[in-house]
């Protein structure tokens, strides 16, 4: 009898390890509070290109994150896209007058929301929407408008070898 | 009259054990509610897949994680990218080696025993001797060993992984100076839920494929005791084979 309730015992304590691991996993491998709910408020921003923005890309304030993107729709009417950012609750203070822009980590880095503050003495609240905002900058396009100024001013379009 | 060793004859032979495999986890599951009906028998079994294999998965996982570490940060630091070390580690190993590499020591240490108690239960006919007292073996034997090892094994994967980062955390911090608040903090950024419930994902569906596998080799199993001994050399090859089969088509699946 003695030897059926050890076994029990260490089965017990067995499972329990199992559980305990995944809870270590859970809470300790990922940052659980910037994925729990409805927590924060959503404010909506357009922008002309998102280039590349992905939802769950951080949104940050002075290089703090305070929020994440929630969800990236293209809007037919406006021909723009139309980002919602979920930031949280403790960080109701930023002026309406505040803008956004699509910047992006390190120079071929992931894309990330900037919100750069604005003066106004009210705030944003759930559900208003950033005017003022900074589509991302396309390595691309900079690099074809840098090319194009080379040409005209070495005069002619007429680059050396 | 296909020709048992050719390619057609295997793999109506593959195609053959697949469905009787799929029919007896049917079978299995109808009589599982004898998991219900008297717990301590799969309680029994959670104690022989799960207790006794602890200790090998711990070991394992210490080993496979401190590799993990030094490697790492050998490849990592010709990046100048040492401070990665915990985000790729906790992901690899809670998507990939962590299910994986547990699913393939279970099939050696838990899978075998399960095989060669079952077939040996054939060979000495204790089978039959059930059925003739009007005792199903499936419901007596073959459903509480099942259902002990399919719970077992993501206990086990949880525990491997555990031991794994704290191993990759030991050998990366303590012995080869990555900062210790980078190591956590670079995890918590890069790994999401998604990758954990993966990875726990994956090991219930091995749990579920190695102990069928098991059982199914076991049940039936040749009654000699050459038969006993293939069944169990069978059932380890066969896991690991369909183990890393069924990785590949989840990855893709879930990717």
């Amino acid at each position: 009898m003695a030897a059926t309730s050890t076994r029990d015992l260490g089965t017990g304590l067995f499972v329990l390890l199992g559980f305990a691991a995944l809870a270590f996993l859970l809470t300790q491998t990922t940052d659980l509070d910037e994925y729990r709910g409805d927590s924060g408020y959503r404010v909506v921003a357009r922008f002309q290109d998102i280039a590349g923005l992905k939802v769950r890309a951080p949104v940050t304030m002075a290089g703090v994150n305070i929020g994440r993107v929630e969800k990236i729709e293209f809007d037919g009417d406006r021909l723009d896209a139309l980002v919602t950012l979920r930031i949280e609750n403790r960080y109701d203070r930023i002026p309406d007058d505040s803008d956004a822009a699509v910047l992006t980590a390190g120079l071929l880095g992931s894309k990330y929301i900037g919100i750069g503050p604005g003066g106004s003495d009210t705030y944003l609240a759930d559900s208003s929407e950033i005017q003022l905002t900074q589509s991302a900058i396309v390595l691309e396009k900079l690099v074809s408008k840098f090319l194009f100024s080379q040409a005209e001013n070495t005069g002619g379009g007429q680059a050396d070898p | 009259m296909v020709q048992p060793g050719s390619i057609v004859g295997g793999l109506l032979g593959f195609l053959g054990k697949l469905g009787a495999s799929v029919y007896f986890l049917g079978e299995i599951l109808r009589q599982s509610g004898i998991g219900i009906a008297r717990p301590r028998l799969v309680v029994e079994q959670i104690h022989n897949a799960g207790v006794l294999s602890l200790v090998i998965i711990m070991t394992s996982g210490l080993f496979v994680g401190m590799v993990l570490g030094l490697q790492g940060v050998d490849a990592l630091s010709r990046l100048r990218q040492e401070d990665i070390l915990g985000a790729s580690v906790a992901l690899v190993l809670l998507k990939e080696l962590g299910p994986v590499v547990t699913a393939l020591l279970f099939a050696g240490r838990a899978g075998t025993a399960l095989a060669s108690e079952i077939g040996l239960m054939r060979a000495t006919d204790q089978l039959s001797a059930m059925e003739v007292m009007a005792i199903d073996p499936v419901r007596r034997i073959v459903a509480p060993r099942f259902l002990g090892g399919a719970i077992s094994l993501p206990l086990l994967t949880g525990v491997f992984n555990v031991v794994g980062i704290l191993g990759a955390w030991f050998i990366g911090v303590y012995v080869l100076g990555v900062d210790n608040g980078a190591f956590w903090s670079q995890m918590q950024e890069y790994v999401d839920p998604e990758d954990i419930w993966e990875g726990i994902f994956k090991s219930a569906a091995f749990g579920v494929a190695a102990s069928l596998i098991a059982v199914f080799e076991g049940y039936n199993a040749v009654p000699t005791a050459e038969g006993v001994g293939l069944a169990t050399t069978r059932t380890v090859v066969t896991t690991s084979i369909v183990i890393l089969m069924l990785d590949y088509v989840i990855t893709a699946a879930l990717l």
